[in-house]
C-alpha cells in the first residue's frame, strides 16, 4: 500500500468526486476533502517510514521501466515535501469549513492541486515533471478565482499568463536538455550530463530555461509580481494554501533539478551557474524587503516577505554544501507553515475586525490575545529567531554557505533577517504597542474555532519543528551525502 | 553527434538546418511581445498561445530527420523520432486546458465590466 503512484492517484481521482456530488447535495465537498486528505496523510506518511528504512521507494509506472517508461521516486529529499503537502493540505481544510470558499467545484480544484503538488515531488521524469506543475498550476488559477470578486477574476487570469509562461520557459528548457541528451528520466539525464557527452552549451541554455521558468513558479524577483496581486484577491484559505504549496514545490523542483541531474560536480566546473543563482537569490533577498518595507496592506507584506524566504533558499541551494541544502529545505518546510498560518491568521482578523491593513492593525493584540500571539509567534519565526524553525533553516543556509566560502550568500541572509525584524516588527509594534486605530469593528463572530485553531495549530508546528529541527537535517543527510 | 541542433531538420531547410529553430525562437519572442505589450486580453490570451506553439515547434523540429519515416518497425529506416511528437501532444493538450481557463476568466471580466481592455478592467475592479 505505499507505493508513489497512489500518491497522486488517490486526491487525482478523488478530486472528481466533489464537483459531481455537488449536484446531488451542496455541502458534501469539504467531508470528501477531509477524508480524502486524511488517508493522503497516512499514504504519506508510510511512504516516508519506508524512505527512512529502505533509503528510497521506486514505481516504474505501467510496469514499463527506466528510461522508457516514468518512474516515480520518494527518496529522503522528496519525502519531507510528500507529507507537507499532505498535511497543509489537511490543516487549511480546518479554516475552509467555515472560512470558505465551501463550494463542491471548490473542493475538487483543491485535492487537484494536492494532486499536481504531490505529483511535482515524486516524479523522476524531467518532462512528466512539467505536466504535474500544470496540473497544480491550474488548480491554483481556478482557486484564485473562487474569491468571486471582480479583482479575483483578473488577478487569476494574471496569475495564468505569468504562470503559463514560466512552465512554458520551463517546458522549452526541457527541449534543450532533450536535444543535447536525448532523454527525459532524471536518473539517465544525469548519467549523460556526468559522462561529458552533450554538449555543454546546450545543457547550459536548458538549466537556464529551466531555471526561469522555476523562478517564475517560486515568485524570485523580478517575476514576483503576480504573488501579492493573487494573494491578495485570493480567499485567505487559498492563499495559505497557495504559499503552502505551489512556490514550495517548485523550489523542491529546481534544487532536484540542480543537484539530482546536474550534480555538483557540473556546478562546480560552469561556477556562472553559481553566480547566476546567488545573482537571483540576492536580488529576491533585497528587493523583497525593500518592497515589503513599503508594503500597506498585510498580505501584500505577506506576499514580499516570501520572496525573501525563497531568495534564501535559492542561496542555500546555490552553495550546494549538505548543510546549507538541509537549510534550504528546512527553510522551504518552516515558511510553508508560517506563512500559510500567517495568512490564514490575516484571514481570521479580516473576517472578524475587518481590517486588512498593517495601519488598521493598531491596537489588536488587546482585541484578538490569542490569534494576535499566534502572530507574534509566526512572525518571529520568519525573521529567523530560536526557537523557531526559521532560525534553524537561516542558520543551517548560513553555516552551508559559509562552509562553501560563499561569504556573499552569509551576508545576504544575515541583511535579510535584520530587515525582516524592521518590516515585521512594524506589524508587531501595530498590534501590541499602538494604540487601537479606530478601524477595527466589534468581533462579528465570524471566525469559527476551526479558523483560530488553525492558526495556533501553525504557531505550534512553527515551533515543534524549530526543536526537531536537528532530526530533519539527520533524516536528509544520507540522501544529500549520495547527491552532493 | 558533434553538432546536435543538426539531428533535427539537417540541409536543404535553409541557415545549415536550422531554419525550423529560428522560426521556433521568432514565435517565442512574437507570443511574449503581444503577450506582454497589448491590452486587450484576448490577444494577451492569443500571444500565449504563439508562445507556447513555438516551444511545441522546437520539440517537433528536434525529432525530424531527412528522408525520415513514421516509426513503423514493419517498414524500413530511418525513422523520425517518435518521442517529442508525443510529448507536445500532451502539450498542446494542456495548452488547450489553460487557453480554455483563460477564456473563461476573460468572459467572466468581460461581463463583469463590459470591455476587454486591462487599463479599464483595472480601474473598474479598484471601486
Amino acid at each position: 500500500m505505499t507505493d508513489p503512484a497512489l500518491l497522486v492517484a488517490l486526491p487525482l481521482v478523488a478530486s472528481a468526486l466533489p464537483a459531481l456530488l455537488a449536484l446531488v447535495r451542496e455541502r458534501l465537498g469539504w467531508p470528501l476533502a477531509v477524508a480524502t486528505l486524511l488517508a493522503q496523510t497516512a499514504l504519506a506518511l508510510a511512504v516516508a517510514g519506508r524512505v527512512l528504512r529502505e533509503g528510497r521507494v521506486v514505481t516504474d509506472l505501467g510496469g514499463v521501466p527506466a528510461p522508457y517508461g516514468i518512474r516515480l521516486v520518494v527518496d529522503g529529499l522528496a519525502a519531507p515535501f510528500v507529507v507537507l503537502v499532505a498535511v497543509a493540505g489537511l490543516a487549511v481544510l480546518a479554516y475552509t469549513r467555515v472560512g470558505g470558499p465551501r463550494s463542491g467545484p471548490f473542493y475538487s480544484l483543491y485535492l487537484l492541486l494536492v494532486a499536481g503538488a504531490t505529483g511535482v515531488c515524486v516524479t523522476a521524469d524531467v518532462f512528466n515533471l512539467y505536466v504535474f506543475l500544470e496540473i497544480s498550476g491550474l488548480a491554483a488559477y481556478g482557486l484564485v478565482a473562487s474569491g468571486g470578486r471582480g479583482s479575483a477574476a483578473l488577478a487569476a487570469l494574471r496569475y495564468l499568463l505569468v504562470g503559463t509562461v514560466g512552465a512554458s520557459l520551463y517546458l522549452f528548457g526541457v527541449g534543450f536538455l532533450y536535444v543535447a541528451t536525448g532523454t527525459l528520466s532524471m536518473a539517465r539525464l544525469a548519467s549523460v550530463v556526468a559522462s561529458g557527452s552533450a554538449d555543454p552549451t546546450l545543457v547550459l541554455a536548458g538549466v537556464a530555461l529551466v531555471s526561469v521558468g522555476l523562478a517564475v513558479k517560486m515568485a524570485l524577483y523580478p517575476v514576483h509580481g503576480w504573488k501579492p496581486v493573487a494573494y491578495g484577491a485570493a480567499p485567505a484559505g487559498v492563499a495559505a494554501v497557495l504559499a503552502a504549496l505551489i512556490s514550495t514545490v517548485a523550489a523542491y523542483a529546481l534544487a532536484r533539478l540542480l543537484l539530482g541531474v546536474l550534480s555538483v560536480r557540473f556546478l562546480r566546473l560552469y561556477p556562472v551557474v553559481e553566480t547566476l543563482l546567488v545573482a537571483g537569490g540576492g536580488a529576491s533577498v533585497l528587493a523583497g524587503s525593500l518592497l515589503a518595507l513599503r508594503a500597506r496592506a498585510v498580505t501584500d507584506l505577506l506576499a514580499y516577505s516570501s520572496v525573501v524566504q525563497f531568495g534564501v533558499v535559492v542561496l542555500g541551494v546555490a552553495a550546494a554544501t549538505p548543510a546549507s541544502v538541509a537549510g534550504a529545505v528546512v527553510q522551504l518546510v518552516g515558511h510553508a507553515v508560517m506563512k500559510a498560518g500567517l495568512f490564514l491568521a490575516a484571514g481570521v482578523l479580516a473576517a472578524s475586525y475587518g481590517v486588512e491593513t498593517i495601519e488598521e492593525y493598531g491596537g489588536l493584540a488587546e482585541r484578538a490575545p490569542v490569534t494576535s500571539a499566534a502572530v507574534a509567534v509566526l512572525a518571529v519565526g520568519l525573521i529567523g529567531l530560536p526557537p523557531t524553525v526559521g532560525f534553524a533553516g537561516k542558520l543551517y543556509v548560513a553555516v552551508g554557505a559559509a562552509a562553501a566560502g560563499a561569504w556573499l550568500s552569509v551576508a545576504l541572509v544575515v541583511v535579510s533577517t535584520l530587515l525582516s525584524l524592521v518590516y515585521f516588527g512594524r506589524l508587531l509594534q501595530r498590534m501590541y504597542v499602538d494604540p487601537p486605530s479606530g478601524a477595527a469593528g466589534d468581533d462579528s463572530g465570524a471566525a469559527s474555532l476551526g479558523m483560530r485553531g488553525s492558526v495556533v495549530a501553525a504557531a505550534a508546528a512553527a515551533v515543534g519543528l524549530g526543536l526537531t529541527a536537528a532530526a530533519l537535517e539527520r533524516v536528509l543527510a544520507p540522501t544529500l551525502e549520495v547527491l552532493l | 553527434m558533434s553538432d546536435p541542433l543538426q539531428f533535427g531538420l539537417g540541409a536543404g531547410y535553409g541557415f545549415g538546418g536550422r531554419l525550423p529553430y529560428l522560426v521556433a525562437f521568432v514565435l517565442v519572442g512574437i507570443g511574449l511581445a503581444v503577450l506582454v505589450d497589448d491590452d486587450d486580453l484576448v490577444k494577451k490570451v492569443l500571444g500565449l498561445g504563439i508562445f507556447q506553439t513555438g516551444v511545441f515547434l522546437f520539440f517537433v523540429a528536434s525529432a525530424v530527420r531527412v528522408g525520415g519515416r513514421a516509426p513503423l518497425l514493419s517498414a524500413p529506416g530511418p525513422y523520425v523520432n517518435p518521442l517529442p511528437q508525443v510529448l507536445i501532444l500532451t502539450a498542446i493538450v494542456v495548452g488547450v486546458s489553460v487557453t480554455g481557463v483563460a477564456l473563461a476568466l476573460v468572459v467572466r471580466l468581460h461581463e463583469e465590466c463590459g470591455t476587454l481592455d486591462v487599463e479599464a478592467i483595472r480601474e473598474d475592479v479598484r471601486d
